[in-house]
Order: C-alpha cells, then sequence, then structure tokens
C-alpha cells in the first residue's frame, strides 16, 4: 500500500528533534508588561487626538452663504444626499458593479427627503413667527410644479447670493416663499437650533445624527476643514488622523485603490473598491488552499532567515 | 460496556476536549528547538495589545462616551486606547506576515490559519467602529466619508454609519466579543497543532 505523497505546501514534516524549556505563562506576563509600559510611554509623550466636532451652528455662522446654498440645492435636488439613491431614497440608480445596482436591491430603509427633512420640516418647528408661517402656508398650498418653479427661479439667481446684516440676500424674483425659507433656516442653523431639529427627529432621546451629518457633508464647509487636516480620500485620508496622529494605516489597501485608475475616476468607485477589497480577503482566508499562491513562502525561503538557526544547525 | 454516565453530552464533551487539548498541550512547558526567532514574539504581543486596548476601553466605558472629551484623566485614558490600537495592529500584521512567510497553514493548519485572517478582518471592523464613535471632528469626517463605501453594497441599510448609537454598540459590545471569541479559537487551535515545523530543503530539512 502506498503512502499519499508528500505535499511540501499543505503537510509539515514531523518534528523528531528536541525540545527546550518554554515558560508560557512567564512570557505572557513579560508580554503584558512591556506592551502595557510602552503604552503608557507612547500615550503620555504623544497624547491623542480630539478636534472638537463641528456643529450646523458652526458651519452657518463661519460660512453662511455656503450653508444657504446648501439649502436651496437640498431643496432643488442636487446635493449629494438628495440624488443619492438607496438607502435614502429613489434619486438615482446608485452605484453598480457591473449589471448589479446593489444598494438599489436592498432598497430605501433610512428615507431622507432633502426638501422635506432638512428644510421644511425644521421651519415648522420653529416657534410662530407670521412671516415663516404664511410662507410655508403658501408652500404648502401650492401645486409641486409650482414648487419647482421657485425653486429653480431661486436657483438661478443664487450665484448672487450675499450675507449682510444677518440675512441671506438673493436678487430674485418669483421664487414665492423659497426666499424666507432659506433667510429664516441659516437664522435658525446660526442659533443652534437646527442641530437640536435635525438631531432630535421628534425625540427626546437620540444617538441617530444620521440627518445632520448627512447635511453637514453636502456643504463645503467640512470638506474644507478635512483637506486642511489631510483627511481628503485624494489625500489618502482614509489611514490618517487630525493632527498628523497616526490613523487606521492599516486601511492603507483599501485607500490605495482610489488613488490608481480604473478606481480613480470610476463612477463607481466605492463599489469597486469594496469588492476588490472582499475578493483579497477571500483570497486571504483560502489561501492555504490555493495551489501556487501558497508556494510562494517555499519559494521566496524568507523561512530560512526565520528558522536560520535550525537550518544552521 | 458503555454506562449511561459515559453517554452524557458533558462526559463526552469533556473527554473530547481532554483528547484534543491536555494539560500538556494547553499550557506547555517545552517547544520544539525551532522556535526560536523574534517573529515569534509577534503573537504574544498582539495579545498583550488586545488585552491593553479592552483594558482600556472598561475604563473609558465606565463614565460614558462624553467622559474623555471633559476629563484630563478621560483623555489620557482615551490616548492609551489608541495607541494600543496602534501597537496591536503592527504586531498582528507583521504576526500575519511572518506566519504566511513560515506557510503556517502547513500540517493541518488551515483551519488556525483561516481564525487568524477572519480575527484581523474582525478587528479592522472593531477599529473603524472605534473611529466613527468618538463623537469628534474626526469622526464626523469618517463616517460621512465611509457611508459611501458601505452603502455602495447594499449593507449601508443595515449598518449606518452615521448612527452613533449603532456603531458605540458593534463597537463596545459586538464587534469584540467576536475580535475576543475568534481570538481565543485561534490560540487554542495553536495550542491544539502545535507551532508549523521548518520547510524541509536542501540546506536543511526538519529532522
Amino acid at each position: 500500500m502506498s503512502s499519499k505523497p508528500f505535499r511540501p505546501d499543505v503537510d509539515a514534516p514531523e518534528w523528531k528533534g528536541g525540545h527546550s524549556p518554554y515558560d508560557i505563562i512567564k512570557e505572557g506576563t513579560i508580554a503584558l508588561v512591556v506592551v502595557g509600559l510602552l503604552t503608557v510611554i507612547l500615550a503620555t509623550l504623544f497624547g491623542s487626538p480630539d478636534d472638537h466636532e463641528i456643529t450646523i451652528k458652526n458651519w452657518a455662522n463661519a460660512a453662511p452663504t455656503d450653508f444657504a446654498l446648501t439649502a436651496i440645492n437640498e431643496m432643488n435636488g442636487t446635493t449629494t444626499t438628495a440624488g443619492y439613491g438607496a438607502p435614502y431614497n429613489t434619486a438615482s440608480e446608485g452605484q453598480k458593479l457591473g449589471p448589479f445596482a446593489l444598494a438599489k436591491w436592498v432598497g430605501v430603509r433610512i428615507p431622507i427627503n432633502t426638501e422635506q427633512d432638512f428644510v421644511v420640516k425644521p421651519l415648522e418647528s420653529l416657534p410662530y413667527n407670521a412671516q415663516l408661517s404664511s410662507a410655508l402656508s403658501t408652500w404648502k398650498s401650492a401645486s409641486t410644479s409650482q414648487q419647482t418653479t421657485w425653486v429653480n427661479n431661486y436657483t438661478k439667481a443664487d450665484s448672487t447670493m450675499t450675507f449682510k446684516n444677518g440675512q441671506i440676500v438673493v436678487n430674485t424674483t418669483n421664487a414665492g416663499p423659497v426666499p424666507v425659507f432659506i433667510n429664516d433656516l441659516t437664522a435658525m442653523a446660526r442659533s443652534g437650533a437646527l442641530d437640536t431639529a435635525l438631531v432630535q427627529g421628534g425625540n427626546f432621546f437620540s444617538m441617530d445624527y444620521t440627518k445632520p451629518l448627512l447635511f453637514l457633508s453636502d456643504g463645503g464647509y467640512l470638506a474644507q476643514l478635512a483637506e486642511k487636516q489631510h483627511l481628503l480620500g485624494s489625500q489618502w485620508g482614509m489611514m490618517n488622523e487630525t493632527n498628523s496622529y497616526p490613523g487606521q494605516a492599516w486601511l492603507w489597501l483599501y485607500t490605495f485603490w482610489y488613488q490608481v485608475s480604473p478606481f480613480s475616476t470610476s463612477a463607481n468607485a466605492d463599489v469597486q473598491v469594496w469588492a476588490t477589497m472582499m475578493l483579497l480577503s477571500v483570497i486571504l482566508l483560502f489561501l492555504p488552499l490555493i495551489p501556487g499562491l501558497r508556494a510562494i513562502p517555499r519559494k521566496v525561503k524568507v523561512y530560512r532567515l526565520i528558522w536560520r538557526e535550525h537550518y544552521r544547525d | 460496556m458503555s454506562t449511561s454516565i459515559d453517554q452524557q453530552w458533558t462526559t463526552r464533551l469533556r473527554r473530547k476536549v481532554a483528547g484534543k487539548l491536555p494539560p500538556e498541550k494547553l499550557l506547555p512547558d517545552t517547544q520544539p528547538a525551532y522556535v526560536s526567532s523574534w517573529i515569534y514574539v509577534f503573537g504574544v504581543t498582539t495579545m498583550s495589545a488586545l488585552a491593553v486596548v479592552i483594558g482600556s476601553g472598561l475604563i473609558l466605558s465606565l463614565r460614558g462616551p462624553q467622559w474623555w472629551h471633559e476629563s484630563s484623566i478621560g483623555h489620557f485614558v482615551n490616548s492609551l486606547h489608541l495607541w494600543s490600537v496602534e501597537i496591536f495592529f503592527f504586531a498582528m500584521v507583521v504576526h500575519l506576515w511572518g506566519k504566511f512567510f513560515m506557510g503556517a497553514w502547513r500540517g493541518g493548519r488551515t483551519a488556525t490559519w483561516m481564525t487568524g485572517v477572519v480575527t484581523f478582518l474582525a478587528s479592522i471592523a472593531t477599529a473603524f467602529t472605534g473611529y466613527a464613535s468618538q463623537s469628534n471632528f474626526d469622526s464626523q469626517w469618517i463616517t460621512t466619508q465611509a457611508k459611501d463605501g458601505i452603502n455602495s453594497t447594499g449593507a449601508g441599510a443595515f449598518f449606518n454609519v452615521l448612527n452613533l448609537g449603532q456603531m458605540l454598540m458593534w463597537h463596545i459590545v459586538l464587534l469584540p466579543l467576536a475580535a475576543v471569541a475568534l481570538t481565543a479559537l485561534h490560540v487554542l487551535l495553536v495550542r491544539i497543532k502545535g507551532v508549523v515545523p521548518p520547510y524541509e530543503d536542501k540546506v536543511g530539512e526538519a529532522q
């Protein structure tokens, strides 16, 4: 009866050599003490970053026209969130992996109507104001096409937008209640009331910041601050941290793909990079079962450096 | 003759465990002579760093998620958490590369390799949810960027990175449990199967 042939990349030779003393408890204790001390030293020397969060109040006070332009874009449907698709809305198909629109298949699970959720509903939560109340009534009683006309007329003139004496000013006509909306929403944001209105979502307690974060990221202010902290995707930001601290360096390969073609120019880069990383992870997982790949360590012979004493002996 | 006690699930499980992992394998006092390289340090370093990560995380949890923003002691504990995570990943990646170059899956150790890889991936997810739960500018930026990747796969409908409560729960409960359980399984497999012997080659052959 013939025995199975030895497969060098699958089988390991049976060790018939000697053994040396090994105190596993002592080793673990020493390692824990050394790592603990190293951690204390690094934490003491370098600390950790904690740049304060950006509120919508900060944004609307630092860049009121950027906020107001974002608000009108939430109404005209041109922000990232407004045109996102699933899981927020049906405005687009979303990204596709080849013919597969994965997010669209799952559907709208976190519904966001940017006009209603970011503009109209927050304004409705404000204390009574005759002008705003009238504007909201006019808006609600108007047809959808009339609303669209007003928003489009405002949008056409938004390049003239200025911020003077605490007011958003746009040279526009026939924009209906929209100028009141944008001005009052900006004032609301500058007071801090919009942060609360978006976060709470009608509840006393909430830990869900989906709406304020989406609104914030639709504007240009957050990205400007991120660029200064070298956090943009084009700056390999995924593996960076604020203030030059080490970040998630282990994401280097993930962020690498975004820097190179075809991913860097693809409209479907996110899902393509995810698919690539999933594929690579599966390959890494099943590497012991993949002929060729599992032979690499035997062929490159780095093991002779690792076990140099064994081979020398 | 098999008795009713022999048939008990408890008895059968105990015998199986004792057969697979006798005390001398679980807590060995000798090791094969070839286990003599600096690369072996990184496995135990990874586990030690994980212990510090969990310890500092437990202290952070005592006073709630806002504590580290408001207290210098809390901030220092957060620094311990951050740096132990950096050490953890550094050691883990070196350990992974070392095991790759040793062909550490050989000799029936495929499951050991696989649990190591899954632990690595689970650790990345755990760290990510930690970065997403910082409740500061960094977490605002990270979550608003990361949502696009996760949403594009369809997973964002269930794993909403913009929901701080959800990210915090994943970070402090679900993923640490998975990471610790996987690490324990990985270590038990190492103890059961032992450390992979060197390759046979024409320069030196395993004896």
